[in-house]
């Protein structure tokens, strides 16, 4: 396969979805790529099969049905869909590569949108690496395309919205955890006040706070015991979890379980656009690396835009906004409408993006991550692939090593399966505060293709021309 | 406050002299760029190889020679000083060959270098005797030749250690830096770096791909273009290929390193598909084993090639007290590099076996 | 550690190690490990240490399985099949 098409679209969370719809109703030759064997993204997982069963829709609630007519008009749309390909390397030149059923294609575009969202930050802690520690993401991803939930008594530990929403959903879905773990530093519920009147003046916010506020209360009818301003986890464990220990206040605990769920929020998905050569800058307001991108989501490189919370989190409603304005701007690009009718066109996505981010600050300030999450003691594996601790990384840098590809080279961290995915923003952390230095000085690993394990076999088998 | 000798280039080459006249008793200062830089010795495949360096140079294959000989040395001091491990394996090196023309330009290559610079034990294998040694070839593989000198280890270790044992010997390793100018006079230099100015006796040059502008502030000549290289690096696989070979290469760790291309596109460190295909169906002929194997990571570095490919080794006639050096083979020669090359630039004087290294050899007009 | 929600039995089989595994409709071969009670899938090249899937969403690749004779499969992106065979990988893969 080598096929041309007008616009190549990766990734069927909302963002990719908005956009490949819209293309295809202008009547663009447009694909989307995704890996997963579905439509939703990670946000509206399983959601075509979910309607099979109405309890669980009924769990897990109207924002995630939403969801439902987002596919249902994808599928309506014309636009060209390949699930399970994976792809592992695209050019400037917006050569698109992609591996799937063992074997790899290359589609070529005018413009290429990447919709390839978030992924849950790091949370390295000691006993991380440990059979029986999930993230919560991961946990709701089980749920949503499985309907599995846990089976006995499990902890949830961490902080932001996703983490109170899991806990709400399997309430709904009889699975009740021991306890909730709070780590929401005491500090910023203060400092976020001072953002409350943004997200109080805009309608969505008022209804995005007003949902955060019934989770919470939700959390205190159920009874189940949530400690506040939780501050040195501990998972204890020799081959699996046995146990959680941790402060609350000045007060040392420990419990019993098999099963931890860790979160502490979303950072952009980063492999994609850095391995293209996409400009990216630090966010010091969502503490992560988000690509520099312009109003329609045109990054740094000519042709290749960015789309939803891969540009920056914004959440599942913005993305789908932001998706469809990188459509307006591919159209324009195609030379199907010009400048001024995209402006018109895209007004009002403009608007209800803006209103859908008015709660954004807020949260970014109420769940901002604790100083140990984003840079872990000496002793925390930070690299899992290839097991190296936060102290060998200080160590380099105290023998001159300024950034994170030396410290990569010398150290092995970043080289393994994950290459990098996971230890890239907590290496760049802890390089940048063993120097004194900020994130953009120390930079990121510089990452190539291809971006998912790919065969020797399929290489060599594969058609370059 | 001036520095015995300052050493320009913090890769291996550099990093190897720098902590060679460290030991010495030398202070040494080895200014390096950032963590974004060409740096030829994080692309670098990792062999020291000797079979087939020096055809129609003797003396550079004496060269490699040497410095093979020195690498356990080199090798024992990393681990006695830092407790890096390099991964120095000498278990003898294997060329293969995939067609009988293949075969006979080896052997006319061996042939040519028996003669011209002296039996190493380097000999062809057939068909059956390549396949005793090593399990799993493909029937493509028609012989290989095998030189019992030859090996490999691990040159982003090496890397590490050197810079690391070179603060151990009171050096200064000084990143970040970018050579702006250097005021040369006989004898005593000063490098400038934005605002900063380190002064020093002796001054070397390894400064790869940057040695070619920088050579000519003291009286130099190093005429060196880059060309491409990529390599591909598998998942870590249980130990299956002990001896070093010129495409494929088993690390300590287990991943598989499958190499490497030569490519003359100036300075571009892209990957490309193309030129990985190419890799991969290489070296499935090779090993066929390795189709299911998967590839992690592949990376494009840029090698630092003189006119001829060989090493230049050159102090300034003009400022004394200057040399440049290079070559692409920053792992093989970091033994001599370190533990003979060194102590020569300390005394003052490159040796009559370095004369052959000048780049006064691209000065002949051609015929 | 598991439970499903929907207590109907699966309909799709298939092998871990050799050992008869059952798997429902929409399942990633990781869900359905998990939910079969599986506590880990691989052990660590580097120290041989166990582990399970930690994201399920692709990033972190510690449920590298081997899938029908192909290593280093992601189990959280692959849907289970009927027939397919799973194997645990135990330290670095052998090829020869």
């Amino acid at each position: 396969m080598n096929e041309a098409w007008d616009v190549v679209v990766v990734g069927a969370g909302p963002a990719g979805l908005a956009a490949a719809t819209l293309l295809a109703e202008q009547q663009a030759r447009v694909v989307l790529l995704d890996e997963q064997p579905a439509v939703g993204g990670q946000i509206y997982r399983g959601i075509e099969r979910a309607a099979e069963h109405p309890s669980l829709l009924t769990a897990l609630g109207p924002d995630y049905v939403y969801g439902a007519t987002l596919a249902a008009r994808f599928r309506a749309s014309g636009a060209a869909y390949r699930p399970g390909s994976l792809v592992w390397q695209v050019t400037p030149e917006r050569e698109v590569w992609f591996s799937a059923d063992g074997s790899s294609h290359l589609v070529r575009a005018d413009a290429v949108i990447l919709a390839t969202g978030a992924m849950e930050r790091s949370v390295p802690l000691p006993g991380w690496t440990l059979p029986g520690v999930m993230t919560a993401g991961a946990l709701q991803i089980m749920l949503k395309s499985s309907g599995v939930v846990p089976g006995e008594p499990f902890v949830v530990a961490g902080s932001g919205p996703l983490l109170f929403l899991l806990v709400q959903q399997y309430l709904a879905a009889g699975a009740r955890p021991a306890a909730v773990l709070d780590t929401t530093a005491r500090a910023n519920e203060w400092r976020a006040l001072r953002h409350l009147p943004e997200a109080v003046a805009d309608r969505a916010g008022r209804r995005d706070l007003a949902k955060g506020l019934m989770m919470v209360a939700g959390l205190r009818r159920s009874g189940i015991p949530r400690y506040r301003h939780v501050s040195d986890i501990r998972i204890e464990g020799a081959d699996a979890v046995t146990g959680i220990a941790f402060r609350s206040g000045t007060t040392q605990h420990r419990l019993a379980t098999r099963l931890v769920a860790l979160h502490e929020g979303v950072i952009p998905a980063q492999q994609m656009p850095r391995s293209i050569g996409c400009a990216f800058a630090w966010d010091a307001a969502q503490q992560c690396f988000a690509p520099v991108l312009d109003a329609w989501g045109n990054s740094s490189v000519d042709g290749v835009m960015i789309a939803g919370d891969a540009g920056g989190i914004g959440g599942g409603r913005a993305a789908e906004h932001a998706g469809r304005l990188a459509a307006f701007e591919a159209l324009r690009r195609l030379g199907r409408i010009d400048a001024a009718r995209r402006d018109a066109l895209a007004t009002d996505d403009r608007r209800a993006r803006q209103s859908q981010l008015a709660v954004r600050r807020f949260l970014d300030v109420l769940y901002a991550p604790r100083d140990a999450v984003l840079r872990p003691a000496d002793d925390v594996v930070v690299c899992r692939c290839e097991e190296i601790a936060a102290g060998a990384v200080r160590d380099v840098v105290r023998q001159g090593c300024l950034g994170p590809n030396q410290a990569k080279a010398f150290l092995r961290a970043g080289m393994g399966p994950c290459q990098g995915r996971l230890c890239g923003p907590v290496v760049t952390e802890l390089i940048a505060q063993a120097r004194g230095v900020g994130q953009d000085e120390v930079g990121y690993y510089r990452i190539r293709s291809p971006l998912k394990p790919v065969t020797v076999g399929e290489l060599a088998a594969m058609e370059t021309e | 406050m001036g520095y015995d000798l300052i050493v320009i280039g913090g890769g291996l080459v550099g990093g190897a002299i720098a902590w060679g006249a460290a030991t010495k008793g030398a202070s040494v200062a080895l200014l390096d760029q950032g963590d974004i830089a060409y740096r030829a010795a994080r692309g670098n495949f990792g062999l020291v190889w000797v079979q087939s360096k020096g055809a129609g140079m003797p003396a550079y294959a004496h060269w490699t020679r040497t410095s093979s000989e020195l690498w356990p040395d080199l090798a024992g001091a990393m681990a006695g000083a830092t407790g890096v491990d390099v991964a120095l394996r000498q278990p003898g090196g294997l060329a293969f060959c995939l067609s009988d023309e293949e075969m006979a330009s080896r052997t006319a290559l061996l042939h040519r270098m028996h003669n011209e610079s002296g039996d190493i034990g380097t000999r062809m294998l057939g068909r059956d005797e390549v396949r005793s040694m090593v399990p799993g070839l493909g029937d493509r593989v028609v012989g290989a030749s095998f030189c019992p000198i030859d090996g490999h280890a691990n040159p982003l270790y090496l890397l590490r250690a050197l810079h690391a044992a070179l603060l151990q010997h009171d050096g200064a390793y000084l990143p970040g830096r970018t050579v702006d100018a250097i005021d040369a006079a006989p004898h005593s230099f000063t490098v400038r770096c934005g605002a900063e100015r380190f002064t020093c006796e002796k001054l070397v040059i390894a400064a790869g791909l940057g040695s070619r502008d920088l050579a000519p502030m003291v009286g130099l000549s190093m005429p060196v273009t880059p060309l491409r290289g990529q390599i591909l690096v598998t998942e870590r696989l249980r130990p299956f290929l002990d001896y070093a070979t010129h495409v494929i290469r088993q690390t300590a760790e287990g991943s598989v390193m499958l190499g490497d291309s030569q490519e003359d596109v100036g300075f571009d460190t892209a990957t490309s598909a193309m030129v990985m295909q190419d890799i991969a169906a290489r070296n499935v002929a090779v090993f066929p084993a390795l189709k299911d194997a998967s590839i992690v990571r592949v990376w494009a570095a840029l090698r630092v090639m003189s006119p001829d490919g060989f090493p230049i080794y050159e102090q300034s006639a003009q400022y004394p007290g200057a040399f440049a050096t290079t070559c692409h083979s920053g792992v093989t020669l970091a033994g001599a590099h370190a533990l003979a090359l060194a102590p020569a630039i300390l005394a003052g004087e490159l040796p009559e076996r370095f004369a052959p290294f000048s780049s006064r050899r691209f000065d002949v007009p051609s015929a | 550690m598991f439970r499903r929600l929907d207590a109907t039995p699966g309909e799709i089989r298939f092998t871990f190690d050799g050992t008869e595994q059952i798997a429902r409709p929409g399942d990633s071969v990781a869900v359905a490990l998990l939910a079969a009670g599986e506590p880990s899938l691989r052990e660590t090249p580097v120290s041989g240490a166990p582990r399970a899937p930690y994201c399920m969403m692709g990033v972190c690749f510690d449920c590298l399985v081997e899938i029908d004779g192909v290593g280093n499969r992601q189990a959280c992106l692959t849907p289970v099949a009927e027939g397919m065979q799973v194997r645990r990988q135990r330290g670095a893969r052998g090829v020869l």
